[in-house]
Order: C-alpha cells, then structure tokens, then sequence
C-alpha cells in the first residue's frame, strides 16, 4: 500500500508540473487590448446563504430579487419555466401570489369566436414572456435575443480553472452562476484598457462571459428600485438581490436538497461504521 | 480474540442484525423516491382547483369546462326544469343519494341537495360522466328533458338524476362554492 | 456456475421440490454463497461489485425518468426541467442519474486500472476480459446518447461532433453519418432514436455482465499476489467473507456519490447544458463529459496528416485505436508474472500511465492550441506505447522478484514481518 501511494505521489507530481507548464502557455495568450479569453476578469466569489451544505435562502432577499425582476428585468428577459405558484416558497400567501398573477395577462384558449384574447394569469401560470417570440425579442434589442432567466444562474459560471475546480469538492462551490451575474452586473462603467475596439451599440464589462462587450447597457443603478425592508437601495445590494432570485429560480429544490443530503450523510456514515465492525468480527479469523 | 467468552455470540448476532436492519431501513428509504415521483406532480394538483366566470350564461344554457380531465356540465336552469325537478318524489328515484361531495355522504337527492347552492337553485354543477361506463351524456336529451348518454341508454333527469337505464348512480357533484355572485370556484 | 461440485443441500422439502425443477437456489447459492474467493483480495477487488450496483441504480432511476421525459425537440429540454422541479423528488431522482454516470465511470476506470496492475487480462481470462472491453464500449455508447437527452447546448453540439467522427471515413462516412442522424444533421430523429437505443443498450450491458461474470466464475478472481489458488487454505466463502467486504466498499462508494448528488449536483456537469440546443449557435468550447476527455484530447492530438490518411482521420482512428488496443492487451504482455506487485518496472510505468491518463483528462478540456496540443500528443504516444512497446518489450528484460509458493504463503509472511495490524490499510505487496 504504501508503494502505491509512493507511486500516486510520483505520479501526481508529475502531472501537476505538466498542467502548471501548460497552464503558464495558456496565460500568455492574453493581451490587454485585444484578449483572446473571456471574461477577462474573473468575478469576485461572495458570501451567500445557500452557500455550503447547510445553505438556505434568504425569504427576504428573493422577495427583493423578485421585485427587480418584475420592475427591471422582465422588460426583456423571459423567465419561462417558473411558475407563479412557485412564489409561495418567497414566503408569500396563496392569495398573494394569486394577486401578484392576476398583474400579468396570459393567452387564453381560442373562444367561441376562434379568437385568442388575453386573461389575467392565475397561479398555475408562469411568467409571461415580454415578447412574443425570438424574432421579435431579437429585432427589439439591436439582434441579440435577451436570454431567458429560468436557468441563467446555473447555465452561467466562469471556469475556475486548475487547480481550483478540484478545491471546489472540498469547499462545495457551487455558486458561479451568481457570483458571475453579480459581477457583471456591477462590471458597468469601467474604462476600456488603451487601443480596445469596442463594437458601436455594445458596452464594454471585463467580466461578460462571451467577449469584451455585450448589447445591454448597465440595467440596474444606485436606487432605482424602492426596497420596503429598509435595505440599502444600491447596485451592489440590487445585485446579490437579483442573483440570488435566480439562483432560487433555477434550483427551486436547494434547501429541500441539502437538507435531504444531511439526513443521507448521516445514515450513510453510521451504516458504514456497522458494516465495518461487522467486517473485522467476521474476518478476524482468518488472516488476509 | 483470545478470549471466548460465553457473551460473544449473542453480542456478534445483535451486531449482524443491527446492520442487517440499517440496510433494510436503508433500502426502503432509498426505495421511495421512485415511488414518490409518481403521485400527481406539482403542475398538475395546481390546476387541482379551477374558477369559472358564469356571468355569461343565461337560463337555459349550459357550459362545459374541464376539470380534473373531466368535463363539468354548468348549466343555469330554466324554472320549468327546477320545478320539474322538485316534483320528482324520492321513491322515484333510482339513485336516492345525493351524489354531492358538498354534502354528507347520506344526504338525500332533493333538487336542493343538488343545486350549486341553496340561494341559487336554477345552478347545477356536475361531473358529466355517466355513472354506468365513463361515456360523456348529452345535455337536454332523453326521456326526462334533461341528460341522456348514448352510450348504454342512460337517462338522467333535469337534477342530473338517474332515471332509467343501467348507470347506477346520479352524476355526481364535485366540491364546489361560489366565491362572488357570479365566479364559480370548482375543487 | 463455477464448473465445480454443488455443495447445495436443500433441506426442506420446498427446496427439494424446486431444485429437483429450476435449480435456481442451487445457482444462486454455488455463485454467491459458497462461491471461492481469494482469501487476500483487497479493496480495489470491490469495484466489480459497485458496478453492478450501479448498473441497477442507473437502470431504475432511467426508467422512472423515462416516465416523465419527452423525446422530443420542442418538448425535451423543458420536461427534463419539469422533472427538477415539479415531479415529486424528480431532482433527486435525476441528479441520481447524471451523477451516477460519473460514478459509474469512475467505478469503471478504477476497476480497468486494477486488472492492468494486477495482470487480470492474462491467461486463462482473455475472453473475461475482452468482455469487459465490450461493456466499456457499450456504457460509452450509452453515456454519450443519454447526454443527448436533456436537448442542452452540449447535448447537441456533443451529438453533432461525436457523430462528425464517421464523416471522416471517405466515401461511406457521410451515408453513416446520416443513417445514424436520420437526417442531415442532429435534429428530431436523431433524438428519439437515441431515446430509444439509450433506453436498449443498459439492458444489452446487463446481458454481458452476466457472461462477464459467468467467465469469471470459471475461472476465479484472480488477487493481488497473481499466483492461482492452489488449496482450499487460499481462499474464503464468498458469502459472508467477500460479500461483508465488498459492502463496505459500496457504503464507501455511496458516501462519495451523496456527496456529488447532494452538495455538487452540477459539478461534473456543463454550465451550457441549462441553455436549450440551438442548431444555430456553437458554445464557445464544446467539451465532452470528463470521462470521455482522455479519448477527446487523443482525436485533437493529431493534428498532422499521416501519409494518405488526413488529420481528421487520423485523429477518429486514434481516439478508436485507444480502445480497440485493450482488445489485444491480453497477447501484448509477454510478462510470465501476473501481478505488478512483482514488477518493479511495470509498476513503474504502469502509474505513469495512471498520471498519463489523467493528464489527457486535463488537456481534452482545455482549448486545441499552443502547448496543449504538444502534451496531447506526447500523452497520446505514451498512452499507445505502454501497450504496444512497453508491454511487450517489459515483459522480455524486466526480472521480477521472487514470487511466493501460495496466497496463504504470502498472506503468513506480510503478516508476520510487516507486524502491522489487519485492517484497511493492509495491502499484500507490503510483504518483504
């Protein structure tokens, strides 16, 4: 046995000089004025609640989440696959949510006359779309479609990169979809390195995913939105707000995940320890 | 393990069976998720309940919703048909059973104990599925004016009564209130 | 199964009557009761056994997902999300799914690499282990048209990619490539067929498994000192002996797959494969799941046409090469010693290839350029010559140490020189 981890050591040794050579080739590609690799700054890792494997959301914060979501965001982005049902778990009273719902209209079905009007959502709805299609969503916003936000904060997140990402079993990071919107969000407003293009009709933030620059203007500004918890009314509040709503959006299921991952580990663990005791007791005559 | 002492082997068999029963629990904890997933799922007991606007319909006309993958028959009563109905005798009832889950399960099948309401009699709220074979009546058909499935020759009367014919029970009602004058709430 | 005499006796009448009929007690026990193993196998031997749990839990989970999901385009993406968050403990169920993959492969790749170490490929058991070759190509086939399913961005363009290969054979290449899509590209055919064959190829695996361990059983386990059971002294009854162990081993295993379902449900998974396919639009880096990565980085190490064979080419032929190279393992080791405990070379070069296969993970994810491409390929050629060269050639120079006369004989003398406890830091080849 110990020659084997002798060997792994050796062995791991050896790979870690590899990747760390490779590693070094990869950051000299990058040139401040012209960077081949996106983001070009990596965002910030924050502190959230339904962080670690006893995170929960914050009731408070994703009210206030939703409350930018429905005054910013929904102007462009769609959020398809959440319900308004879902809202209860915000916190909210069924006849809240049903009054919230009631705000939005939703396609009927075709009436007696074969027409399509609208009607007020009921719970069972999800979030309406702000436009009719992709085409139409594409010719409203200079040709870039504005991405729909059911699953934005799971299907956005920053590659950490050795040796990080092998820290991140130890540490369970998991939450580089939020950490990314909430840099980019804050990421507005900042100088373009010397000799940077910037296409005309994009804005230029280091920490967009895809490239350089991108077709939404900073959406979000130091109060634009009246919070009613007496929270302070600032980008940087708006953005952990918002990222952590659609954190929740897109894993509705985290607390009752972990919570459930608790309970597992435990019987996990105990059962174990029995199966192992009983292994020594039937094998301590014989010799192995 | 020098030592055998007399104790030994019950304390290694409570150690076995202990494990054993771990496993056991275990596995039936492990077993339920797959049974779980496939109770109705959220989507579908969010539409467990349903409103319906009635203000449209005028006596003498009926509206069919679906509930539950089921047609509703709404339909607001003439007053020829509610008194048609309260003249019926229970002894001339097949069926003598309210059929409302509003109700007791022993309430009788008056025309009052079948309307949507006691306030608003000419409204009758049913399930329209006939109670022999699953087949959807027709509405205002059949010996007694009021349903009549085509299926098996059922005959229901202007309560929703079984009347004639082989379905065994009256349509039945589902839990229902009205929660304005004119919004139906089903469910 | 074993070939041997039954030591079964049924002894109520109920247990005569039946095995005088449908002998399956007698099976059942002979296989897995009384079955022979031996005495000093350690914990790299329970792999064989967590994968059969995995094949189980895999086939249950995928056939209560089938029943929510829809092989369709407009329809899939969205009744996978469904499942994670309106089917009643639907998430759990699927995270179940995609991270046992990962754990299934990673239970795979462990118990590949102990029958390298170990000589478990040599005779007698070349069709076992050509057998398990197969399963590996079948779990692959799987794996890669159940990661199609969700409809994601990768699930497409991975589709798209892995299904390009075939477009690199001239003129039968694109017929093939199309008599799999079903079309002139991945698109509604192509996933319901996929659905279909995904649904089929566990099934077809189990089939193996079963010859896969029937081949076993007539033959035995092989152990760590490589040297065949040559008295009853050298091994233990499966039942409780092995089964007890192998249970540990799998508590072991769960401990790490709650791990990832629980707290990293998306870990070994892409970021872009939340975004629904869109056959206009490529991610900006198409990877593959990390088990697939090595063979990914050896079809992008060729980027340099062999003679009449192009780079494409060449490069399909050998991320295929890599596997169907295991096929002809059992006649490239020339070694008379099985096990490597006794080959100090082989050993050596044997974690080398370890640390080389890990390498290739790394670089099949990285972007093909600059150094990248230059560790791929000096990795692909050490990945080929530690069969081609390596295996043969060690087997002829190297001199391996003394073996000993039997498993008891080895298993006395760890035990009595090393005077380090029994327990699960116990490997045999600390004896001196």
């Amino acid at each position: 046995m110990k020659k084997i981890l002798l060997g792994l050591a050796a062995a791991g040794l050896g790979t870690l000089l590899a990747f760390g050579g490779a590693y070094a080739a990869e950051e000299e590609g990058h040139n401040a004025a012209e960077p081949t690799h996106f983001p070009i700054k990596k965002p910030a890792e924050l502190d959230w609640t339904f962080a670690g494997p006893f995170g929960h959301y914050d009731k408070q914060q994703l009210q206030r989440g939703l409350k930018i979501y429905k005054e910013v965001c929904s102007a462009c982005h769609s959020m398809n696959l959440v319900a308004f049902r879902s809202l209860e778990e915000l916190g909210y009273t069924e006849a809240q949510v049903k009054a919230f719902a009631a705000e939005y209209e939703v396609p009927d079905a075709p009436n007696a006359d074969g027409e399509i009007v609208n009607r007020k959502a009921i719970p069972a709805d999800h979030f309406p779309s702000p436009y009719a299609n992709a085409q139409a969503a594409a010719a409203a916003n200079g040709g870039a479609v504005p991405p729909d936000f059911s699953l934005i904060a799971k299907a956005r997140a920053v590659e950490r990169g050795f040796p990080l990402f092998l820290a991140d079993i130890f540490t369970q990071y998991q939450e580089g979809g939020p950490d990314y919107i909430h840099a980019l969000l804050t990421g507005f407003g900042e100088t373009p390195p010397e000799g940077m293009q910037i296409p005309e009709g994009t804005h230029y933030n280091p920490y967009f995913i895809a490239a350089k620059s991108l077709a939404m203007a900073q959406p979000l500004q130091d109060g634009q939105v009246t919070y009613d918890d007496g929270s302070p009314q600032t980008l940087d509040q708006y953005s952990k707000d918002i990222s952590a709503f659609l954190m929740w959006a897109a894993e509705p299921h985290l607390e009752d995940r972990k919570k459930t991952g608790f309970r597992v580990m435990v019987f996990l663990v105990l059962f174990a320890g029995l199966v192992y005791v009983a292994k020594r007791r039937i094998w301590s005559d014989v010799e192995h | 393990m020098s030592a055998h002492d007399t104790t030994e082997p019950t304390r290694r068999d409570f150690l076995y069976i202990a494990t054993g029963m771990a496993g056991v629990v275990g596995a039936g904890a492990f077993a339920w998720p797959f049974i779980d997933q496939m109770r109705p799922d959220a989507s579908t007991l969010a539409v467990s309940s349903i409103e319906v606007d009635v203000a449209a319909v005028q006596p003498g006309m009926s509206l069919t919703v679906k509930w539950r993958g089921k047609p509703i028959f709404i339909r607001n009563r003439t007053p020829k048909e509610v008194e048609e109905a309260k003249a019926v005798e229970l002894s001339q009832l097949k069926d003598p059973v309210a059929r409302n889950a509003n109700l007791p399960t022993d309430a009788q099948a008056t025309d009052a104990d079948r309307t949507a309401s006691k306030e608003k009699e000419n409204w009758l709220v049913m399930v329209g599925v006939c109670t022999h074979l699953g087949c959807i009546p027709l509405g205002q058909q059949g010996d007694f004016g009021g349903w009549f499935c085509p299926c098996h020759g059922s005959h229901y009367d202007t309560a929703g009564r079984i009347r004639k014919g082989p379905a065994p029970e009256n349509l039945a009602i589902p839990p229902l209130s009205f929660i304005s004058d004119t919004v139906i709430k089903i469910g | 199964m074993s070939g041997g005499h039954s030591s079964y006796t049924p002894n109520t009448g109920i247990e005569k009557w039946i095995d005088a009929r449908l002998p399956l007690p007698r099976l059942v026990y002979d296989s897995f009761v009384a079955y022979p193993v031996p005495r000093n196998l350690n914990y790299a031997y329970a792999f064989g056994g967590i994968l059969a749990i995995m094949l189980v839990s895999q086939i249950l989970t995928g056939v209560v997902l089938a029943m929510h999901y829809a092989a369709d385009t407009g329809l899939a993406f969205n009744s996978v999300e469904k499942i994670m968050r309106d089917v009643n403990s639907g998430w759990l169920l699927r995270y179940l799914h995609a991270n046992g993959a990962s754990m299934f492969f990673l239970a795979v790749y462990v118990h590949i690499f102990r029958g390298l170490y170990y000589g478990s490929y040599k005779a007698p058991r070349e069709l076992l282990w050509i057998l398990g070759v197969i399963i590996l190509l079948l779990m692959m086939a799987t794996a890669f048209m159940g990661y199609v399913l969700p409809w994601g961005q990768m699930s497409f363009w991975g589709a798209t990619v892995i299904t390009g290969f075939f477009t690199a054979f001239p003129i039968i290449g694109d017929p093939i490539q199309q008599l799999l899509l079903g079309g002139f590209a991945v698109d509604n055919p192509t996933l319901n067929r996929f659905f279909s064959l995904h649904y089929l190829l566990p099934f077809m695996i189990a089939g193996v498994v079963v010859l896969h361990v029937w081949a076993l059983h007539v033959t035995g386990q092989t152990n760590p000192t490589g040297i065949e059971v040559k008295s009853k002294t050298d091994t233990v009854a499966f039942t409780p002996y092995a089964t007890v162990k192998d249970a540990f081993g799998l508590c072991l295993f769960f401990i790490l797959f709650a791990y990832f379902v629980f707290y990293l449900p998306n870990f070994m998974g892409h970021p872009d494969n939340y975004i629904p396919a869109d056959s206009l639009k490529t991610p900006a880096h198409i990877v593959p799941e990390w088990y697939f990565l090595p063979f990914y980085a050896m079809l992008r190490a060729i980027t340099f046409n062999i003679g009449p064979i192009n780079s494409k080419l060449g490069g399909v032929l050998t991320m295929f090469g890599s596997i169907a190279v295991l096929f002809i393992v059992p006649w490239l080791d020339t070694s008379k010693v099985r096990s490597a405990v006794y080959r100090p070379w082989y050993k050596l070069f044997f974690w080398l290839f370890v640390a080389n296969a890990i390498m290739l993970g790394w670089l099949g994810s990285r972007p093909a350029e600059g150094l990248y491409v230059i560790f791929s390929q000096l990795g692909t050629a050490y990945y080929f010559g530690f069969f081609v060269v390596l295996m043969p050639l060690l087997g002829l120079i190297e001199t391996p140490r003394r073996l000993p006369n039997s498993i008891t004989e080895a298993v006395l003398a760890k035990n009595k020189s090393g005077g380090q406890p029994v327990g699960i830091a116990a490997a045999p080849e600390t004896k001196g």
